[in-house]
């Protein structure tokens, strides 16, 4: 087993796009981290040039002690899942599994207990004379996994595995890749733009936005403590509400109401972001007419105008607020993020 | 697949509209085959004045001449040479343009031209090239001691005919391995890479086998091909000579029927030949594609 390190990771392409522009990121060993982020953001182009798939423009790739900007794919030690699976389709499952196996000289007695092992812990056994064809698309999630595990690599790399699988299965894949993952302790590189995904495999969260890294973390660090504005929002969902305030002494002042926080200089003017769970109806607060309800079952979604800017607010079900009605929101200084508005960073807060 | 069926209500609208399609397959496919099987049942005198209805004579001369299964030795030869050389050459080719995608449109458009030569042109470019006193090539080939002539060795003259009826097909098949090359998904290349296989056992565990449908596609167009419109390419470069070198099926055809004036004889020989590759076309789909198919 080995950790994983970039060091200033770089990719330019030939007509000049910056894909990824400085990336650093220590994987530990066993860990499982999850690069986040919308399309285009550079996540895959990372995963990739970590297989080795991408050439490096600069920078460097260590797996273990071992620098391997220059290493073939074929011979980093990693294996790679991805998005459509990439199974060989003219092969059947067994050798699907196998392939990689025989590709490296390992003898046949050893192939066979090796793939019969993975095809036991991944509940393949009764599909091993398959065709890939012939498998449901978890079946075939399955089979690409296993033919990650056969190998017994250094580092697992996935890239968004779970986006061609339908909601149900997804959530069941999820847990199944967390298990594995655990049992084997894999270093693990997980690509995905789903939030909630992200938030509930990684150990080590990473969100990147336009070819860098925003944040590093564990989910909770990052849901509780967003680095930039942009993490606030991209992170959470509904997403985290952004209200423009200005620091006064003693606190932040949001549409006439001031809220105290401590450590501003008065007098500038910040963003003041607050999740929707963080706002509660009071007796007293900031008037907010709700336009319309969501209702998620076990929670409801208030939306409407606060300060001027559209908002959510989740509250319990048992809250009787109606659309039309005009209630009052009470925020607590401590649930507030505040940011910079040019820069977008996180003041710092008392 | 899986349009909508769509139902006519009548029976003559679709009766029209397949009308001219049927009456050019009609025109020039079924009343010149029906009048070969007719006219291989006949036997004219060498002036065309009597006709006399013989039944299988024809036939039993052809199966008792031994000049006949010379010439489809020969054909044999010819086609597996053609189809192999067609097909292995415009495979490199196709490989090596699946790579580089600059310029693609360009070099793919300039590849597929020779297709749209005539076989009797390619058979004239290649006379000129290979002709032993002034032929470019067949200079060259004298000058490091290879004594080239066609004329009058038969193993040449087969070589030329090979190489001019194949360099054709090369331009057809190329098209169809660089779409069959470029359906295969980049993601499974990918996985063989990082699976440990190199270029070359990528090439024959992944890609050859997912290429297997196209392959077979083409072997059947090109053995066709080699089998019934080479005419062309060998009446212009070696008249089926020198002997009989080049001597092949539907060049017999020709000879016995135009220039041996045995009409009957040569009909039945066309009909033989229709049978062959229509058995062959018929096996080759019913059968090999199962193999072929994953």
């Amino acid at each position: 087993m080995a950790g994983l390190a970039l060091d200033q990771l770089r990719k330019t392409y030939a007509g000049g796009v910056e894909a990824v522009r400085g990336v650093s990121l220590d994987v530990p060993d066993g860990a499982f981290c999850v690069l986040v982020g919308p399309s285009g953001c550079g996540k895959s182009t990372v995963l990739r040039m970590i297989a080795g798939l991408e050439t490096v423009t600069s920078g460097a790739i260590t797996i273990g002690a071992r620098t391997v900007n220059d290493v073939e794919p074929a011979d980093r030690d990693i294996a790679m899942v991805f998005q459509n699976y990439a199974l060989y389709p003219h092969m059947r499952v067994y050798d699907n599994l196998a392939y990689g196996l025989r590709n490296r000289g390992t003898p046949k007695p050893e192939i066979e207990t090796r793939v019969k092992d993975a095809a036991r812990l991944l509940g393949l056994e009764a599909m091993l004379t398959r065709y890939p064809r012939q498998l449901s698309g978890g079946q075939r999630q399955r089979v690409a996994m296993g033919r990650a595990i056969v190998r017994k690599p250094q580092v697992f790399l996935f890239d968004e595995p779970l986006s061609n699988l339908d909601a149900k299965l997804r959530v069941q894949m999820r847990v199944e890749i967390r298990r594995l993952q655990r049992q084997l302790g894999v270093t693990t590189v997980y690509v995905t733009h789903d939030q909630v995904e992200a938030m509930t495999m990684a150990d080590r969260l990473v969100v990147m936005n336009g070819g860098q890294i925003e944040q590093v973390g564990t989910p909770i660090e990052i849901y509780r403590r967003p680095a930039t504005r942009y993490v606030a929002t991209f992170m959470g969902s509904p997403p985290m509400n952004i209200l423009p305030a200005e620091a006064v002494a003693g606190g932040v002042r949001i549409d006439g109401t001031v809220i105290p926080v401590t450590g501003l200089a008065p007098g500038t003017a910040v963003e003041a972001g607050i999740r929707p769970e963080d706002l509660r109806i009071a007796e007293d607060g900031l008037p907010f007419r709700i336009a319309f309800v969501e209702e998620l079952g076990a929670t409801r979604l208030l939306h409407g105008p606060l300060a001027g800017t559209d908002v959510a607010v989740q509250v319990p079900a048992g809250a009787g607020a109606q659309e039309g009605d005009t209630v009052r929101l009470a925020i607590d200084g401590s649930a507030l993020h505040l940011f910079d508005p040019a820069a977008g960073r996180r003041l710092a807060q008392g | 697949m899986g349009p909508e069926r769509i139902t006519f209500g009548g029976r003559l609208l679709p009766a029209a509209l397949i009308a001219p399609q049927l009456l050019i397959v009609g025109l020039f496919f079924y009343w010149p085959a029906v009048q070969a099987v007719w006219q291989s049942f006949q036997m004219q005198d060498a002036f065309g004045l009597s006709t006399e209805f013989v039944w299988f004579e024809n036939y039993r001369a052809l199966f008792t001449d031994p000049g006949y299964y010379q010439a489809l030795a020969t054909t044999l030869i010819f086609a597996a040479a053609v189809a192999g050389l067609s097909l292995g050459f415009a495979l490199l080719l196709a490989a090596m343009a699946d790579r580089e995608i600059r310029g693609a449109g360009l070099y793919r458009t300039l590849l597929i031209w020779p297709y749209a030569v005539a076989p009797a042109v390619a058979g004239v470019l290649f006379g000129f090239l290979f002709q032993p006193g002034l032929g470019l090539i067949a200079r060259g080939l004298n000058q490091i001691g290879i004594p080239w002539n066609p004329l009058l060795d038969g193993n040449h003259a087969m070589i030329l005919v090979v190489m001019a009826a194949a360099w054709k097909q090369v331009s057809y098949n190329f098209l169809f391995f660089l779409a069959g090359l470029q359906a295969i998904p980049g993601s499974v290349i990918e996985a063989a890479a990082i699976d440990g296989a190199g270029p070359a056992r990528r090439f024959w565990t992944i890609v050859f086998p997912l290429l297997s449908p196209t392959t077979f596609f083409l072997m059947v167009v090109n053995v066709v091909y080699a089998f019934c419109e080479t005419f062309g390419v060998i009446d212009v470069l070696t008249h089926g000579g020198p002997g009989r070198a080049t001597q092949t099926l539907v060049y017999k055809v020709y000879q016995d029927g135009r220039i041996g004036a045995d009409l009957g004889g040569s009909a039945a020989q066309s009909v033989v030949l229709m049978a062959i590759v229509i058995g062959l076309t018929a096996i080759q789909f019913r059968y090999v594609e199962k193999r072929v198919a994953y």
